[in-house]
């Protein structure tokens, strides 16, 4: 068991790219963190520094209270799984997961009593002398895990573990791996591009955007109070609405002329940009502000209305009981629904 | 996907249904047999041949029916012991034919692995201008630099040894080539799940690496075996001493007694020795070749 720590860490690689600036936070023991992103942004870099499969250009990785920089990947005490599984094509499921502990000089007793047990835990008992050619797609991916906590590491590292399953099995392993981490209290960094897999296992998120650092939060904090306008677009499904506007003489008024309510300025003039998640409005025709609907999705549990408001995109979510129709409707704010952002750099005001 | 399907089922009846003689097609077929009969009636020829007495060879050539030496002559092919200092015999070159091809085709197989090792898996600062130069010698078979290479064989009193039979033909870029392009298309992550794992450089060759290089390996064997099996001039050059004459070499030897002029050489016996010369190949790639396309084509890693 062991925190993480990074100490201004930066990478550039060797053709001079800079994939991350000098990042700088803490993962608590026991913690499952997730670095996410749009594909490019750093995030594998990030977690192969700390695996040790890259080396770090500038500042300090420490895995509990040892500094790793120097350290070889076999010798951090961390484990990782890999999107695409990176089983042993020639060995069976015993002998994958029992490499690593082989390497270490287990003797063979030990080891088969392990895999016995992390095979158990996974549901692989019966396929234990089976070839990872003739297993699905989620069953590697179990073995993978397997080959992580037979080894019983202070870390474990993920990098999209789940990007090669279909929906449904992400869903189901998504939950499985959560609680598996939950039972044994392991510190985990999980990357993912996927914010609703970030937003569901995460203690804590680290949203990551061209090789910085936008936020860290646990969901709750991401979800309602984004620090930028880069997080409130990625994180949310379907992501937050985000409009140009005017600030000015304590208050905001879209480009229409209408008056978003709700929104402090604290004395900010200029323009500015209005984030409103769809799912914080509801139709009313007492509603300040106006709203062309020009296409229904239904989604089932609820319908997603786009179109247009003061002449820019916009959606808004509403329950499935809740009738729609294209054509011009008002629209009311549920309280603390506006978030005020800078125009320039997306910063957060207030 | 369900079109697929479709299509190909239906393309598959009509094939089986419409059993009209197609005229491309029997062109084509005749071409295979020709080229078939091209390789295969030359074979019979030396077969059939094999089983005549040597006066009726020398005076009426190569033959197609056979005759009532068969058992003898093969019986003295390997048996007899001949050669000026009546020191070898069939089976002795036999021996010898197998030792070459054997040391060939493992230590080619040996020494491209690790050097394909050494290229694709290690920082070397000159690991590229390394394989440039190493692929070079694809351009510099032994017949090449032969004569230097006799030179140096002979300046280390290796000549009439299996070392200086074998070392020489080893030294080329082949298998070094083919490993290099295998090792290329591990995946990375392989490589790196390995590290963590707790394999060192040795540990990942030996227990990685090489069990899925295995059909790989395969292939390269039969083709090396084969290769060093064949092999005329060097051994020609390099052993006179008679106890290290391959099959291919003796072939020679028998016939070579009639242009000394010494006695009427014995054809058929020469015949009988080429076709023992044949069959090992020929087996081994009969015996192996499920494993020599796998090599080739298959990718599962
Ligand atoms: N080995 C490398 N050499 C040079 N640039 C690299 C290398 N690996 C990744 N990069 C660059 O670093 C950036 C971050 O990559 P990566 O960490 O893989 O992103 P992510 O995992 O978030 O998709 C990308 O712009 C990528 O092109
Ligand atoms: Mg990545």
């Amino acid at each position: 068991m062991a925190q993480v720590t990074l100490n201004k860490v930066r990478k550039v690689y060797p053709n001079g790219a800079e994939a991350l600036e000098p990042s700088t936070f803490t993962i608590p023991d026991g913690e499952l963190c997730v670095l996410v992103g749009p594909s490019g942004c750093g995030k594998s870099t990030m977690l192969r520094m700390v695996a040790g499969l890259e080396d770090v250009t500038e500042g300090e990785i420490s895995i509990g209270d040892r500094v790793v920089n120097d350290i070889d990947p076999a010798d951090r005490n961390i484990a990782m799984v890999f999107q695409n599984y990176a089983l042993y094509p020639h060995m069976t499921v015993a002998r994958n997961m029992g490499y690593g502990l082989k390497n270490r000089g287990m003797d063979k007793g030990q080891i088969a009593e392990k895999v016995r047990e992390a095979a158990q835990m996974l549901n692989l008992t019966e396929f234990l002398d089976r070839k990872p050619s003739q297993l699905s797609g989620g069953q590697r991916q179990r073995v993978a895990m397997g080959r992580a906590i037979v080894r019983e590491p202070d870390l474990f590292l993920f990098d999209e573990p789940l990007s090669n399953l279909d929906a449904k099995l992400r869903n189901q392993m998504r939950i499985e791996i959560r609680a598996l981490q939950r039972r044994l209290g392991t510190t985990a960094m999980y990357v993912t591009h996927d914010q609703v897999e970030a937003m569901t296992m995460a203690d804590r998120i680290i949203v990551l955007s061209n090789g910085h650092i936008e936020q860290i939060g646990t969901p709750a904090e991401i979800y309602s109070n984004p620090a930028s306008t880069f997080v409130a677009a990625f994180m949310g499904a379907p992501p937050m609405n985000l409009l140009n506007a005017e600030a000015g003489q304590g208050r905001v008024t879209l480009p229409g002329g209408e008056i978003v309510p709700q929104a402090g300025v604290n004395g900010h003039a200029g323009a500015v940009t209005v984030g409103i998640r769809p799912e914080d409005v509801m139709p009313s025709p007492q509603g300040d502000l106006t709203f062309n609907v020009d296409i229904i999705e239904e989604l089932g549990a609820q319908r997603l209305l786009h179109g247009q408001m003061a002449g820019q995109a916009f959606s808004v979510a509403v329950p499935k009981d809740q009738e729609a129709a294209t054509g011009e409707m008002r629209l009311a704010l549920k309280p603390g629904a506006v978030h005020l952002f800078d125009a320039d750099e997306g910063r957060r005001l207030g | 996907m369900a079109d697929i399907t479709q299509t190909r089922v239906q393309a598959t009846t009509r094939t089986t249904t419409r059993k009209r003689i197609r005229w491309d097609h029997i062109a084509d077929h005749a071409i295979l047999i020709a080229g078939a009969l091209l390789m295969l009636v030359p074979v019979y020829m030396v077969f059939a041949t094999s089983s005549w007495d040597p006066i009726t060879i020398h005076r009426e050539g190569m033959q197609f029916g056979f005759g009532d030496r068969l058992a003898e002559n093969y019986d003295a092919a390997l048996f007899e012991y001949g050669g000026f200092t009546d020191s070898v015999n069939g089976m002795t070159m036999l021996a010898n034919s197998l030792i070459l091809g054997l040391g060939f085709a493992i230590g080619k197989i040996i020494v491209g692995m690790m050097a394909a090792y050494a290229i694709v898996y290690f920082r070397l600062k000159f690991a590229t201008l390394a394989f440039w130069m190493i692929f070079t010698t694809l351009l510099l078979p032994l017949e090449v630099r032969i004569l230097p290479s006799y030179e140096v064989i002979s300046w280390m009193n290796l000549g009439n040894t299996y070392t200086g039979l074998i070392v020489p033909l080893i030294a080329s870029a082949t298998a070094t080539f083919f490993f290099r392009q295998f090792f290329r298309s591990v995946p990375e992550e392989l490589i790196e799940a390995a590290r963590i794992d707790g394999a060192g450089p040795v540990k990942f060759f030996i227990d990685i690496l090489v069990p899925l290089s295995k059909t790989m390996i395969a292939a390269m064997f039969i083709i090396m075996f084969v290769f060093g099996w064949n092999q005329y001039l060097w051994p020609t050059l390099i052993t006179t001493d008679e106890s290290l004459f391959t099959l291919v070499r003796g072939i020679r030897q028998i016939v070579q007694s009639y242009a000394d002029g010494s006695e009427t050489p014995d054809y058929g016996q020469a015949a009988a020795l080429a076709i023992i010369a044949m069959t090992p190949p020929v087996l081994i790639v009969v015996f192996f070749q499920s494993w020599f396309v796998k090599g080739l084509t298959e990718s599962d890693k």
